[in-house]
């Protein structure tokens, strides 16, 4: 699996996916500068987390509009699967490649911490090495993570199982007190109708070693290792 | 006979009739407006060290792995495989005072630009903080903001946020203390100086256009604040921390090109600091034109340019022949690079604006020239005696204990840090030290921050010494040998002899700690004058610690482990109470007031440090974690025994059986008393006797206190349920 990792000015989780995947996980990697027009060769792109030209005037608002995003577009279109992590999440909806809006944590506050994420379809890219309902502890880091979208959209995400992951307790309970930024119906993370482009606020690419505290994100790499693995075959 | 200069131009620019005479003389004429603005700046105590600097010359600096000592931006240690770790700690307590947000924002700006202008890439910032009682009022929203602003820089720029410590008293009460640490990585033939010592070399200036910001800001440092302050606000720069990571990445790239002399961050006065030092380390001079200098308003004048301290800016000195190289990185990164100077031989900086000469000095007599002054110094009144009551309930005075500002759980600051960037955090805030991977390795780099304001307070000298030893504690309870330091010295005004002896003492505790552990001081800062409407705080060293872990693998927790292991107390308690924060439980409202007059609280000895038993202790420890035979290791500090042993179960969810906890002292110094020289560490019970092995060898003195288990916290006669401690700690700010 070639992994294209999309680096915009102020993007700083590249490395790290970069560390994931071809480090940890033995994959080819690419980093894709922001000016890019075209993407080759690539079976996967990552937008990072990072602050993309400083989250100045909203967060992603101005990314969206770096030449890069309509190959990222143009790649969504013929079926390649992207993956929007935090930043990266925030970008996918500002490009309307995702429904829905991230506003500021109901705290206020930034908010880096372990969470514990509810799978909640198992038939994603990106969740078919898990079960349903199995829980994984990914850590968050951000301060506009506060999932919202009108209750017809959340309506539409939830019928069509597009809410992929939810903040839970560690014993998987859905429940306000685990729901670290407000987020409605502690959604964590999403897909598009289509499954192949998913964003979500935690970070797997800090979850793929025990030393650093957890190696759950690994199952959201190698899920995607492995749906592009049955398109081969 | 000398023209005096008007009083007024002489305090505008914080130089004394002294100073002026003595420039009048290296001149041998008056200086112009300019001229003496740049002496102004660079005679301030914060850029010339005038007070400090022949105090510091007795801090040991050298060692085997020194690459780089003080200096320089940073400091740089070899830690093998080619590489070396770069560090440094700087305050921001004068602007924090003023600008919480945006002071504590642009110290970690500078203390990252500081590093990466060494050519290493940060991987890590430490923040060691002090307010006022955070009750209300101003001192809260110090507080909240100085903690916001270190988020807000940190967060965005992508440098993890990994430690450091945070102490309230009345002491600081307007006057914050604000001093972040840096750490970075660099390959070890990569090491890139501050030192331009090739003539016809260019000057680029690159960053953030300059601006009328932070104009003043070394000589703002460096003088007290009244109730005027708040009207210096302009003076205080405002950090742009996405810009930041551009330049970072840009300077990263840069540093592989080998046309490239010198990197210098402009921080402290500016341009003209980092134009002059740089040439001047280099033997050389320099001759700069501000006409070319990008500008972010109209009307800025040579002296406005000369002595902005915009943020966010860098000065490359590039043999001509590489200006394309580097300017097609700085396009890749959309940074505007100006040319505005190049390296001359004859050692004068010369700054012109177009066709005319503003400015033209010796650089020795500015750079170097600041007569050096030693104020008088006498200790301060000794401090009255107020009795301790006796320990009645331990179980209600532990969870008094740790709901106080001071020992309560830093989850909810530290939460708002994003303290795992970069993927290399084994061990993140809240423990004895931080533990950091080096990538591509499989070593470890153990980083801390320390200095109980309390025992500095009742002895300068023997407080410092204790601040050394419990940074090494703490880099030990980790698995990692302590490897050198970088302190930053937070002090009132040096002109009040007091506080000019609490300076001397105190760095002399450090340069005997130092010596003792056989630490190199590799870098450091001085901040003084923090006295507000002529109250000064309680005498601050800070001391950053960075030790080396060789093989993660063996790397060593905060927190108990499993249930059954067995817990020892390494190390005696003492009859020691005075500095306490039990003590404080009893001490009226008030400032330490240490030095300020009868008013002086807490008073008596500080715990002592025997640095024979203290480094006995630590190669037992780091003998018992290499060989797998201590499976924790919490050092016991603020709040004494019952408190480490209450945070150890805390960390790992699991209880505690002692019987009882005895000693030779009273049972409050037993229970509360903050002896050194202690660490609390559990064992499996089938190694006891490989560890006793080790403790006798050492001449270490060990207390088997109980075992791990159960969801209680059981001591002697206390027994609390975890939760109900836990509630305790996690005290809502």
């Amino acid at each position: 699996m070639k992994a294209g990792i999309i680096v915009f000015p102020g993007t700083w989780s590249d490395r790290d996916c970069g560390h994931a995947l071809g480090d940890i996980l033995g994959q080819p990697i690419a980093y894709i500068d922001h000016r890019a027009r075209r993407l080759e060769d690539l079976d996967l792109v990552v937008l990072p987390g990072g602050f993309s030209y400083g989250d100045h005037l909203r967060c992603g608002a101005i990314a969206r509009f770096a030449p890069v995003m309509d190959a990222v577009a143009a790649f969504a279109d013929r079926g390649g699967l992207v993956l929007g992590i935090c930043n990266g999440f925030q970008v996918l909806q500002e490009a309307r490649m995702l429904p829905g809006a991230l506003l500021r944590n109901a705290s206020c506050e930034f908010r880096c911490e372990w969470t514990n994420l509810r799978i909640e379809h198992a038939d994603s890219p990106f969740t078919n090495r898990c079960r349903p309902g199995q829980v994984l502890r990914i850590p968050i880091s951000h301060g506009e993570g506060n999932f919202y979208a009108e209750p017809e959209t959340i309506r539409d995400l939830e019928t069509r199982g597009q809410v992929l992951f939810r903040y839970c307790a560690p014993d998987g309970r859905i429940t306000a007190a685990a729901n670290p930024n407000g987020s409605l119906a502690n959604i964590a993370g999403i897909s598009n109708q289509r499954g192949n482009v998913v964003g979500m606020m935690p970070h797997p690419e800090r979850a793929c070693e025990e030393l650093l505290g957890g190696a759950d994100g690994n199952l959201v790499f190698q899920s995607a290792m492995r749906s592009l693995a049955a398109l081969v075959a | 006979m000398p023209v005096a200069a008007p009083e007024r131009d002489l305090r505008a620019v914080a130089l004394s009739s002294r100073e002026y005479e003595v420039i009048l003389e290296k001149l041998g004429r008056e200086p112009n407006h300019l001229e003496l603005g740049m002496f102004g700046a660079l005679w301030s105590e914060h850029c010339g060290y005038k007070t400090s600097k022949p105090l510091l010359r007795d801090l040991p600096s050298s060692g085997p792995g020194v690459l780089q000592g003080p200096g320089e931006n940073a400091g740089i240690v070899d830690i093998g495989d080619g590489l070396a770790v770069v560090f440094k700690i700087e305050s921001h307590n004068h602007p924090s005072a003023i600008e919480p947000y945006q002071g504590a924002a642009t110290g970690v700006g500078g203390i990252l630009r500081d590093v990466f202008a060494m050519g290493a890439r940060p991987i890590a910032v430490l923040d060691s903080l002090r307010f006022g009682i955070p009750d209300g009022g101003r001192n809260r929203y110090l507080f909240q903001g100085v903690v916001a602003g270190i988020g807000g820089y940190g967060n965005c720029f992508g440098c993890p946020t990994v430690g450091g410590e945070v102490y309230f008293d009345d002491g600081y009460a307007d006057n914050p203390i604000v001093n972040a640490m840096c750490v970075g990585l660099v390959r070890s033939d990569r090491i890139r100086t501050a030192r331009a010592d090739r003539t016809g070399d260019i000057l680029l200036l690159v960053g953030a256009d300059t601006g009328r910001d932070g104009i003043h800001g070394a000589t703002f440092a460096s003088v007290e604040l009244d109730e005027g302050s708040h009207t210096r606000r302009p003076a205080v720069q405002v950090g742009n921390p996405f810009l930041e990571k551009l330049l970072c990445e840009a300077c990263l790239q840069l540093n592989e090109l080998e046309e490239v002399t010198a990197i210098q961050d402009l921080g402290a006065a500016g341009l003209t600091s980092a134009a002059c030092e740089v040439a001047h380390r280099g033997g050389r001079g320099v001759d700069l034109d501000v006409a070319r200098v990008s500008r972010r308003e109209r009307g800025m004048t040579a002296y406005d340019v000369m002595l902005s301290e915009s943020q966010e800016r860098m000065l490359v000195v590039i043999q001509p022949g590489g200006e394309t190289k580097a300017r097609a990185i700085f396009d890749a990164f959309e940074l505007h690079a100006d040319r505005v100077g190049r390296i001359t031989s004859d050692r004068r900086v010369r700054v012109r604006d177009g066709r005319d000469v503003a400015a033209d000095l010796p650089l020795s007599a500015l750079v170097d020239g600041v007569p050096l002054r030693t104020p008088p110094s006498a200790p301060g009144p000794p401090p009255t005696s107020v009795p301790v009551p006796p320990l009645v309930d331990p179980a209600a005075t532990l969870l008094q204990m740790l709901a106080r500002p001071n020992l309560r759980s830093r989850r909810p600051i530290f939460r708002t840090y994003d303290h795992q960037v970069q993927d290399n955090t084994v061990f993140g805030p809240g423990f004895d030290a931080a533990l950091l991977r080096v990538p591509g390795t499989n070593k470890g780099l153990a980083l801390t921050t320390d200095g109980n304001p309390w025992y500095v307070a009742l002895d300068p000298y023997a407080g410092t010494r204790a601040a050394v030893a419990e940074a090494a504690r703490n880099i030990v309870c980790t698995g990692a040998r302590p490897l050198a330091v970088t302190n930053c010295l937070n002090f009132g005004n040096p002109d009040r002899p007091h506080v000019f002896w609490q300076l001397q003492e105190s760095v002399r505790g450090l340069a005997d700690a130092c010596r003792a552990f056989e630490l190199p001081v590799v870098s450091g800062n001085v901040s003084l004058y923090n006295e507000t409407s002529g109250r000064n705080i309680p005498p601050t060293p800070v001391i950053g610690m960075v030790g080396l872990l060789e093989d993660l693998s063996l790397r060593c927790p905060a927190g108990f482990r499993r249930a059954g292991d067995l817990i020892f107390l390494l190390g005696d308690t003492r009859e020691e109470l005075a500095g306490s924060e039990y003590s404080r439980l009893f001490a009226s409202a008030g400032a330490l007031g240490v030095g300020e007059g009868p008013a002086a609280r807490d008073a008596g000895e500080p715990p002592r440090v025997d640095m024979a038993a203290e480094r006995d202790l630590h190669n037992a420890v780091l003998a018992g974690i290499a060989r797998g035979i201590v499976r924790s290791a919490h050092d016991v500090a603020e709040g004494g025994t019952l408190v480490a042993l209450a945070e150890a179960a805390l960390f790992a969810g699991l209880g505690v059986q002692c019987p009882a906890l005895s000693s030779g002292a009273s049972p409050a110094a037993t229970y509360f008393g903050e002896s050194q020289g202690r660490i609390i560490i559990s064992v499996e019970p089938r190694r006891v006797p490989e560890l006793r092995s080790i403790l006798t060898s050492q001449r270490v003195p060990a207390h088997a206190l109980g075992v791990v288990g159960g969801d209680e916290l059981q001591v002697g006669p206390v027994r609390l349920s975890l939760d109900r401690v836990r509630q305790a700690w996690e005290t809502p700010w």
